[in-house]
């Protein structure tokens, strides 16, 4: 195979300066960056005080979850939701219209790579950003979190399992736009829907029973509740490995609908722009 | 007296632009439905862990929700546009042809953009509200129910000061793209009621943000927890802030110097 070799190693070198100029603009932006992470610290912020609230009402703890687990849930959350962050169907909306979409076509690369290998070196400097706020949090709202060498290097792996499911469930919602300029309503319902079954509003075993059983259906809880649980949660070894064994077929999945979808919609797609 | 008829104004014109846009009706109307089904489910969820939340029952705080949900309506479709396009302007260079108009600079920038079809939230609010004092078993009389319409509409005021001391920040800080995300944030922190809170939390919630203004002592006069100290002080703040707000949007706009060719 002739090619193979040229063919990696220019990928890995686009990744790799797409991601180092990314990381190098985002710096440049810091004061834009933390008031974007200071309004995403709220939602956390609130679940974690009314269930905490609810725990301490009913002695201690709702479901065998106290206000200590809940804190530790939450504060990682926020780092989760900050991996979870992606190229929105709102963007796509903006991306046709202005015309932006017809310059990505002319390059010879798949055009996801370059949101993939953009929020990829963005993610760098929110998760350096991350860490002063988890510090303050931790401070205020004393988190029972201990994890092992083994939870915390699966973590590492499972957010960015995360972020790329994330990433291929949005761009398939992201080319809805080439067919119809009403892609908003879908994507609001997906949110919705994620958040009641990701985890992302709660713990899923504070959901009722059928609720759960549907999550283990979708790929939601792949993308908040699993990552959150490898490193708040006593999960053993074998569904760690399990879990980013999950991560990897919803990963697969998505992107095949993503490389079937987006051939048929380049075939619909008509420019706009110059 | 003239500020009135230039929201009329523009209110006229917001109108006419998006009848223009009727589709958009129906986008908003399911996403306000979507809000107010996430809201119920939330509620129902805690609900089923517990009976009472810091005193609140399920049906107050429906009112609560509903208030947030209502107060949010009046945001969308009359605040934030104004205060985006300031932001946006500032960076742009463009605010110069506002400024050389006779008419009040803070006035124009605050009337000019109504999106009317986000008000489509005041009346889902507005419905989750009656719901909610409905099933709460001590009526609410005429005086209540005036008092509750004036103290929304004070917490209007407030949310609009706050708005523009963020946006006024853009004379300093050009790059505030994040703006509307963190009001978005700090705004859903209203949707329950401010006592659950912890005390540094609450109190920055109230005074720094006056969220538990604008939200909660509405909901409050509903609910039958409101004391009448509490309006007081309300009032005495809300004045204050409108005053501050004059004074650091001037100051603000002193130092815009104008980008523009």
């Amino acid at each position: 195979m002739p090619r193979q070799e040229p063919w990696l190693r220019s990928m890995v070198d686009f990744y790799a300066t797409m991601m180092r100029t990314q990381l190098l603009m985002q710096f440049q932006y810091r004061a834009a960056t933390y008031m974007y992470t200071l309004g995403m610290v709220a939602e956390p912020t609130i679940y974690l005080v009314v269930w905490s609230s609810i725990a301490r009402s009913h002695g201690g703890t709702v479901n065998g979850l106290t206000p200590q687990a809940f804190a530790a849930y939450y504060i990682v959350w926020t780092l989760v939701r900050t991996m979870n962050i992606v190229f929105t169907p709102y963007g796509w909306e903006e991306r046709i219209r202005e015309g932006q979409l017809s310059a990505g076509l002319l390059r010879p690369l798949h055009p996801i790579h370059f949101d993939l290998a953009m929020f990829a070196g963005q993610k760098l400097v929110w998760i350096l950003m991350y860490l002063p706020i988890a510090v303050g949090l931790s401070l205020v709202f004393h988190p029972a979190l201990h994890p092992g060498t083994v939870q915390i290097l699966v973590f590492l792996v499972a957010i960015w399992g995360a972020y790329l499911i994330r990433s291929m469930n949005l761009w398939i919602l992201g080319m809805v736009s080439i067919w119809t300029t009403r892609a908003s309503a879908i994507f609001q319902t997906y949110v919705l829907t994620e958040l009641l079954l990701s985890g992302r509003l709660v713990p899923l075993t504070l959901m009722p029973h059928w609720a759960q059983t549907l999550a283990a259906w979708l790929p939601f809880k792949w993308t908040f509740y699993f990552p959150i649980e490898v490193l708040v949660g006593h999960m053993s070894n074998l569904s760690l490995v399990g879990g980013l064994g999950m991560q990897l077929l919803w990963t697969a999945i998505g992107a095949s609908v993503v490389a079937g979808a987006w051939r048929l919609s380049v075939r619909h797609y008509s420019a706009v722009g110059n | 007296m003239r500020a009135f008829g230039l929201a009329w104004v523009y209110l006229r014109l917001g109108v006419l632009n998006e009848l223009q846009y009727r589709a958009n009706f129906f986008i908003a109307a399911f996403q306000s439905l979507l809000s107010v089904a996430l809201g119920l489910v939330v509620l129902a969820l805690v609900y089923s862990h517990t009976t009472t939340l810091n005193g609140w029952t399920e049906s107050e705080l429906l009112v609560i929700v509903g208030v947030q949900i209502l107060l949010g309506g009046v945001i969308h479709s009359t605040i934030q546009p104004n205060m985006q396009r300031l932001v946006d302007e500032v960076r742009d260079g463009k605010l110069d042809l506002l400024l050389t108009k006779p008419e009040d600079a803070q006035a124009l920038v605050s009337l000019r953009e109504v999106q009317i079809w986000q008000a489509v939230d005041v009346i889902s609010g507005a419905a989750v509200v009656v719901v909610g004092a409905a099933r709460i078993a001590h009526g609410v009389g005429v005086v209540g129910a005036i008092a509750f319409v004036a103290l929304l509409g004070f917490g209007a005021l407030l949310l609009y000061c706050f708005w523009l001391i963020l946006a006024t920040g853009s004379f300093w800080v050009v790059n505030m793209g994040y703006l509307a995300e963190l009001f978005e944030g700090i705004y859903q922190t209203g949707r329950w009621p401010i006592g659950i809170y912890p005390g540094w939390l609450r109190y920055s919630m109230t005074y720094l943000v006056p969220i538990g203004f604008a939200v909660t002592v509405p909901a409050q006069v509903l609910t039958g927890r409101l004391h009448w100290p509490t309006v007081v002080v309300a009032l005495c703040f809300g004045a204050a802030l409108t005053g501050l707000t004059r004074v650091f949007w001037r100051v603000g706009l002193r130092r815009y110097s104008g980008a523009s060719a």
